[in-house]
């Protein structure tokens, strides 16, 4: 076991017998297997255990947690997957012109950028020169769902530079492809209005990369939420994996990163399906 | 206007005789993307070489009566809550972070590429085993391997461009294995073959200089993520240690008093990172271009 957790919470001050003695009662000198076993054990049958600095049992932690990440991932999401895909189309729709250069070049840098710079920029910009927005994302006790929604705003604009690149270039190269393809031009020289064209023929194929992408963005959320909810104090997963991993705190570390495994994938499963739905060419299971 | 008539059908000719590598070079140059990424990454190199003998203040001496001063003509960037020079500390900040980020590229070419030969020669069972464990790999967030690692193997510099390094390799061999899985198949590997070269003659040998582009390619825009990813674990508090000035760092031990609107103890650092992003992936954009064409 890397690290010794009684020293980890005691100090490096305490008594040796101290360190001990606790060591002792969190069971921590049993052999690692017969501790592995023990945990794992209990962990299929919903019992993820107590955390060692908290004293209490791990599950309310991780789910609080689990549901305030989800909050933030979710305004972020709400906000970068419109706007992400109007980028793309907007610049497909004019190629090499100076709009489609501002949304692909300035995309591509916002993507580059850490988490964190952006974030200091915005927390300067939006929260201490304007004033607009709160700096932490701490609200009063009992907040409502819209006042929660403004404190998350802030946050929520890191993930949503970093995100907006890669859906806009998605969906810019896709939309470039079906305004390319036979079945378009048919349907222009078939006379349909300019507008059915897009939103019938093009924007159906068009969109399909996409999906794909914005769900293998969940494996990225999930680093960025570290960043993001350290920076912000927000109490989420990301946060809560850090203090853990700092305090040697391996309950809530070993619930936090079985959970963030389950939840990557869910949202695989649940994007190849949405996927198949949405492609009927791929739909699997089915005999021609 | 008879040298002008003279001169042009020189010019192909020229052209034939120019080796690949000058043409690289030539694109290179007239690569407007490049050559600003290029001036921006240079000076962050003197800075880090040399910063030490042209910043006005020592960056690391505590100055604790004039501390949180806002920027003035005696700190042109202010200073920081021990009182040191905001300024002195941005220029030389860029040491560490130029010496963690290349060493970890460095570890992910040189790890991927052997995986990308090893896996894209061999094909078969080594390949599926390799690159099953390879796209397992690549599932997990690098900042969570970071963290993990991290309380596994103690906080230290070394750590952090191993992990960096080895949630690299993975791309890298990707791309590789695709160049070699094409390289195989031509005539100078069979010659090769039936010369019953070793396969580590023929892989090292014969393909790896053939696939040399992509590998360049893939090490600069690597580079780029590797700062992102060095400039992040610096902010968490893991790897790169005070009282160094590193930009990361910097930024974790003073956002806290973001809000008592001491700017600029943060603004430069943050500023100084996205300038050094940007001229990496403008670099990096340079190359793919040149040798892609």
């Amino acid at each position: 076991m890397p690290g010794n957790v009684g020293r980890a919470i005691l100090g490096p001050l305490a008594d040796q017998r101290a360190v001990d003695v606790l060591n002792h009662s969190l069971g921590l000198d049993r052999p690692l297997l017969v501790q592995y076993w023990d945990w794992i054990s209990h962990f299929v049958q919903g019992d993820m255990g107590t955390s060692y600095i908290f004293r209490a049992p791990v599950a309310p932690f991780v789910i609080d947690a689990l549901g305030n990440s989800m909050k933030l991932a979710l305004v972020a999401f709400v906000m970068v997957v419109p706007l992400g895909i109007l980028g793309g189309i907007i610049a497909a729709l004019n190629v090499n012109r100076p709009i489609d250069r501002i949304i692909s070049l300035g995309g591509l840098s916002a993507t580059v950028l850490p988490e964190f710079v952006t974030g200091i920029i915005f927390i300067l910009i939006f929260g201490v020169w304007l004033n607009w927005l709160p700096i932490a994302a701490v609200w009063p006790e009992g907040a409502g769902f819209f006042t929660q929604i403004y404190y998350l705003i802030l946050p929520a604009l890191p993930l949503f530079l970093v995100l907006f690149g890669y859906i806009a270039r998605m969906a810019r190269s896709g939309m470039i492809e079906a305004l390319d393809a036979d079945y378009t031009r048919t349907a222009v020289l078939k006379g349909l209005p300019w507008r059915t064209v897009i939103w019938r023929h093009v924007l159906r194929n068009a969109l399909l990369p996409t999906i794909t992408v914005i769900a293998t963005q969940t494996g990225y959320l999930i680093g960025g939420l570290v960043v993001v909810e350290t920076l912000f104090r927000y109490q989420g997963i990301g946060s809560l994996i850090f203090t853990a991993a700092r305090g040697k705190d391996f309950p809530i570390l070993e619930a936090g990163i079985l959970t963030i495994g389950i939840v990557y994938s869910v949202a695989t499963l649940v994007a190849d399906l949405l996927y198949s739905v949405l492609n009927p060419r791929i739909r699997l299971g089915t005999d021609q | 206007m008879t040298a002008i008539d003279v001169k042009q059908p020189e010019l192909p000719a020229a052209n034939a005789n120019r080796s690949p590598v000058t043409e690289v070079l030539i694109s290179l140059s007239r690569s407007g993307s490049f050559l600003t990424g290029l001036v921006i990454l240079l000076f962050w190199i003197v800075c880090a070489l040399f910063g030490e003998h042209f910043t006005p203040y020592d960056p690391l001496a505590d100055d604790i009566i004039n501390a949180l001063m806002p920027p003035s003509a005696d700190n042109w960037f202010g200073t920081d809550q021990l009182g040191r020079d905001v300024f002195s500390r941005v220029i030389v900040g860029s040491r560490d972070i130029l010496t963690v980020a290349p060493l970890a590229t460095l570890l992910a070419t040189v790890a991927g590429t052997t995986l990308g030969l090893f896996t894209g020669y061999f094909r078969g069972l080594v390949d599926d085993i390799i690159s099953r464990i390879l796209e397992a790999f690549m599932a997990i967030p690098v900042v969570i391997v970071a963290l993990l690692a991290i309380v596994a193997l103690g906080t230290s510099k070394s750590t952090v461009i191993i992990v960096i390094g080895l949630s690299f390799a993975p791309i890298i061999a990707r791309t590789v294995r695709s160049a070699v899985l094409s390289e195989r198949e031509l005539d100078y590997v069979a010659a090769a073959q039936l010369r019953r070269e070793s396969a580590l003659h023929t892989m090292f040998v014969e393909i790896l200089p053939n696939v040399i582009p992509p590998i360049l390619v893939e090490t600069t825009v690597r580079l780029g993520y590797a700062i992102f990813a060095v400039a992040t674990l610096s902010f968490m508090g893991f790897g790169i240690q005070p009282p160094s000035p590193d930009w990361g760092l910097s930024i974790s031990s003073n956002y806290g008093m973001i809000g008592g609107g001491f700017w600029w103890t943060v603004l430069f650092d943050a500023l100084a990172i996205a300038s050094l992003v940007i001229g990496v992936n403008l670099v990096a954009d340079g190359v793919q271009g040149a040798l892609n064409d």
